[in-house]
């Protein structure tokens, strides 16, 4: 196993998060840098993820380094029935570091078990996408100053969200309160809130998207309509949990809206115009993020 | 006459592992998780006899057999009050009970579906998060599972 793979969050200390975010600063300050010189390096992507592929070769390229590899598994020899070992071990062959995105659950684990190179879990199915939570943490420290004793609403499906349950376990280190407002059907699940008892970090359960007044940052997720079972259900909640521009005219000034994207109806157009609306620089952060944890993971920084 | 009937139930072994207290629904699980079906000495296995402690229960005696903790200490996964007895020269020399270990390698299924390990040929692993309660992580998927929801391989 390659000790410097990013597979998980749970990888990462409360100073190694620290550490990282400050090189996306210096990243973010000076993104052209040659540190990434003679290295190839494989983004493996055997389901398609445009914006996060995009991100993380303009992090490489920005790096000086090149890109092989596929952009969705119908084009590669997975679809002859090649097993994701065998696929790893001749790619870990050519490049220097492996950049994966996988429909399955562990397979960024275990491919980092097979490989002689690094790997970078860029979505492992419904389990980790490590280097959006760090981006995510980037975006609330630059906004807010600070990671520390925040207060931190999250919206929506946070059920079967992963980049909550990701950001949720990230900010325990911080001494957050959370405050989660989703549809009874996709309520945070039991484990995240028995982490937070354990941890003791304060969380509040709400069902309505109505008073944000003491919100620092408003994560927003995608209330997906194959998630009900009852698609009546489906459009009862739909727009109880869509951000509407006036909703933010009694929150605090340093309040920032995030949200991973893509965004559907969740957040109205005319919060874009907002100041307070954060995600797009919030993607933008993810390339000056992903700079820092492939130079960390390679070693150079 | 009647206890010499009631000792002939199961017989006594010369030397090798006695596996006792196994719940009547988990001896033949039990008998699986070890391999027992491969092996060539001398096995006898008894169930649904009479139990002081647990009403009825399972019991496996195998001659000439002395398990790796690491291989015998499976069994905690479905079977957590089975006691060993290891037998030298028909006596007990040790007893003991059997402990769950920190880590199970390749005899239980995820029950996630979507896990790599139900989709590609990778052998599973699991962290052992709760002793007392038996509730165990996968390594890859990071999906939690009960006792109750464990699938032997």
């Amino acid at each position: 196993m390659n000790q410097s793979s990013f597979v998980c969050i749970s990888d990462y200390s409360k100073e190694k998060i620290l550490r990282i975010l400050a090189k996306a600063a210096e990243f973010e300050a000076t993104p052209n840098r040659n540190l990434l010189e003679n290295k190839v390096v494989a983004t493996l992507f055997f389901e398609p993820s445009t914006r996060t592929r995009l991100s993380f070769e303009t992090a490489v390229n920005r790096l000086g380094g090149r890109v092989i590899g596929f952009t969705d598994s119908a084009t590669t020899s997975s679809s002859k029935g090649e097993t994701l070992k065998d696929t790893i071990s001749m790619v870990s062959n050519y490049a220097d570091l492996i950049i994966m995105r996988h429909p399955l659950d562990g397979a960024a684990k275990y491919a980092s078990e097979v490989s002689s190179v690094p790997v970078i879990n860029a979505g492992d199915g419904s389990n980790q996408h490590p280097t959006q939570t760090m981006l995510d943490l980037y975006s609330i420290q630059k906004t807010q100053g600070t990671l520390e004793n925040l207060n931190i609403f999250m919206v929506g499906d946070l059920k079967y969200g992963r980049t909550v349950h990701s950001l949720l376990i990230a900010m325990s280190h911080f001494n957050p309160s959370f405050t989660f407002i989703s549809p009874d059907e996709l309520k945070m699940p039991e484990e995240y809130k028995q982490f937070c008892y354990e941890k003791g970090i304060k969380y509040t359960e709400v069902s309505e998207l109505k008073d944000i007044s003491q919100a620092d940052i408003l994560y927003m997720t995608r209330v997906q309509r194959e998630r009900f079972l009852d698609i009546m259900e489906y459009e009862k909640v739909k727009n109880i949990y869509t951000l509407k521009n006036k909703m933010l005219d009694k929150s605090k000034p340093n309040l920032r809206v995030l949200h991973p994207l893509p965004r559907v109806n969740e957040i109205d157009t005319d919060v874009d115009e907002n100041e307070k609306a954060y995600y797009f620089q919030q993607a933008r952060n993810g390339v000056f993020t992903r700079q820092a944890i492939i130079c960390d993971v390679l070693g150079l920084i | 006459m009647e206890d010499i009937k009631k000792g002939l139930v199961v017989v006594a072994i010369q030397n090798g592992t006695v596996i006792d207290q196994i719940p009547p629904d988990k001896l033949f699980k039990v008998v699986s998780i070890l391999n027992l079906d491969t092996l060539e000495t001398q096995i006898t296995v008894g169930n649904n006899l009479k139990s002081n402690k647990i009403g009825t229960k399972g019991i496996i005696k195998i001659s000439d057999k002395f398990f790796d903790p690491n291989v015998i200490n499976k069994i905690a996964l479905i079977a957590p009050n089975a006691k060993l007895n290891i037998i030298k020269d028909y006596q007990v020399i040790e007893k003991r009970n059997v402990d769950l270990p920190d880590k199970i390698h390749n005899i239980i299924h995820c029950a996630n579906p979507k896990c790599i390990t139900n989709n590609e040929p990778v052998p599973t692993l699991f962290h052992v998060i709760d002793k007392e309660n038996i509730k165990v992580k996968c390594n890859y998927c990071e999906h939690s599972i009960l006792q109750e929801d464990i699938t032997m391989k």
